[in-house]
């Protein structure tokens, strides 16, 4: 806008042409007709009858219901909410214990969260499946239980990062001040920081949450039953047994279902937060 | 409580050779100071001259490098005392008034009753709303603090203060924060803390009022105590260039 503003007041309009195209919108047009372009190039070349038939076909598509909901989608949001529930009580201890003043524990906390962070979540799981029974005798028994202390060890590093952010975004003042009347650090922390803290990071642990909900995925590889498919070993089954990637593309529609209320939710309650400031 | 007695009870808080560092930055120089129950010390002083950190240092916010302090006859900077329940004994009103801005006014002054001193529910908002009376805003108690103006905030701050019962209060340039047209009621309600016989030690940039109300007033530079004397002495007739050249720039403005 400006730039073309300043065009026009730099040289005055040749001829008898009173508008002169500028160079930002010359850009713009040139953007908006190779994308056109492509998508023409696209629709052309893609066969999409065969495309339909492989990704898309109708009676697969209905086959998938309701299991895909009943059973897959179910067991997605099972493990979502044990890991979740897990990773938030051992992310604030974590947290806590990276703000404690007792050395060792911040130590503690500080490597844990350093470990679990720098390895691929996939890693973890494998491990706490298969590594740990091997390594220690140590089998948490069942596939939920299994899927769920992984998914809550890994998300416990994560949680604890944005709890302690939004324990140290309370002001330092309301600690001193509850100190102040005699609470001790705990009773501070408990009462009046914790409080704060949480409403703090409500936006970012929707994040959290989302991103543990598509991580369930990972269970897939550690051994499901048959009771206890989540989505994506739902999705991977039914390709195999069809030799069809609809089932996939509908699991894939399912998580989508989920996800883009929570990260919309997610991204509300960001600007919420933003505006009572 | 005990009126303005300097008898033979022990000084309500005694501070003795208080040496506070921060890293290798020594804010305070050796300190010595007692206050009588029920007097009322503003110290004066231009910024940095370690006057809150002295008294953040009464009440142990800040750990004293090395020195004492006593609040009655109870050492506080004794390695063995409950500091937790020394601080209930003194209030502290802090220049952002800090309130607790999830809680509404009635829980900001219960809370700590309730955990702390281990009063019923129903007692603590009895203390609550006798101590919201005090300061004029029992009407109050149900907004949150967000809603209140800046003195009504800090209003608030002393009445939550008030309501653990404390034997001495400290303010912290409790004025400093407030826009002009709010200072005189904050001003208003430490007066008459004041004349109900509180001890106070009072950090203040208002020399209006360390001159009416205060017993004594202390000059701090430099992290030492550089001159003190009644207000008339002290305002009138310093004795100190330090002071006063201090003194000069801000009775000019």
């Amino acid at each position: 806008m400006t730039a073309s503003q300043a065009d026009v007041q730099q040289e005055p309009p040749p001829g008898g042409r009173r508008f002169r195209v500028s160079r930002s919108q010359a850009t713009q047009w040139a953007l908006y007709a190779l994308s056109l372009a492509i998508v023409l190039a696209v629709a052309f070349l893609v066969d999409w009858e065969r495309l339909q038939d492989r990704m898309f076909r109708w009676d697969l598509v209905r086959a998938q219901f309701p299991e895909v909901v009943t059973q897959a989608a179910r067991n997605t949001l099972v493990f979502t909410a044990f890991g979740f529930t897990g990773g938030l009580a051992l992310g604030l201890l974590v947290a806590l214990m990276r703000l404690s003043t007792i050395r060792p524990y911040r130590w503690a906390a500080t490597v844990y969260v350093d470990l679990i962070r720098g390895l691929p979540a996939l890693l973890v799981l494998i491990f706490i499946a298969f590594g740990l029974p091997i390594a220690l005798g140590i089998r948490i028994p069942g596939t939920y239980g299994r899927g769920a202390v992984a998914l809550a060890i890994v998300a416990s590093a994560y949680i604890a990062e944005v709890i302690r952010a939004g324990i140290e975004a309370v002001p330092r003042g309301q600690m001193e001040a509850a100190r102040s009347l005699g609470m001790s650090r705990g009773q501070a922390m408990r009462r009046i920081v914790l409080p704060q803290a949480f409403r703090l990071i409500i936006p970012p642990m929707t994040n959290e949450l989302v991103l543990l909900l598509k991580d369930t995925a990972l269970i897939s590889v550690i051994g499901v039953t048959e009771a206890t498919k989540e989505l994506t070993r739902f999705g991977r089954d039914g390709v195999n047994a069809n030799a069809n990637a609809t089932p996939l593309v509908v699991a894939g529609l399912v998580y989508l279902a989920l996800t883009i209320p929570m990260t919309r939710l997610a991204a509300y309650l960001e600007r919420r937060a933003a505006a009572s400031k | 409580m005990t009126g303005r007695g300097h008898g033979k009870v022990a000084p309500a808080i005694r501070v003795r050779d208080l040496h506070k560092s921060f890293g290798t930055l020594e804010v305070l120089r050796g300190i010595d100071l007692d206050i009588a129950r029920g007097e009322v010390v503003c110290v004066i002083g231009p910024s940095g001259s370690g006057k809150s950190t002295l008294l953040r240092c009464v009440n142990l916010l800040e750990v004293p490098t090395s020195g004492r302090i006593y609040l009655g006859e109870v050492e506080v900077t004794a390695p063995d005392t409950d500091l937790d329940r020394v601080r209930t004994r003194v209030g502290m009103v802090f220049q952002q008034f800090n309130l607790f801005p999830h809680l509404d006014v009635e829980r900001n002054l219960t809370v700590a009753q309730e955990v702390v001193l281990k009063r019923s529910h129903d007692e603590a908002v009895e203390v609550a709303v006798a101590m919201l009376r005090r300061v004029g805003l029992e009407d109050k108690r149900h907004e949150y603090p967000a809603r209140l103006s800046g003195g009504q905030q800090q209003r608030v701050a002393i009445a939550r203060a008030l309501s653990m019962g404390p034997q001495a209060m400290l303010f912290d340039e409790s004025t400093s924060a407030l826009d002009p047209e709010l200072v005189g009621e904050v001003l208003g309600v430490m007066r008459e803390l004041a004349q109900e016989g509180m001890t106070m030690l009072v950090v203040t940039h208002e020399m209006h009022f360390a001159r009416d109300v205060a017993d004594r007033v202390i000059f701090m530079d430099g992290g030492v105590i550089v001159e003190e004397g009644p207000p008339a002495d002290v305002f009138a007739a310093p004795r100190e260039e330090r002071t006063r050249r201090f003194l000069d720039r801000v009775l000019a403005r």
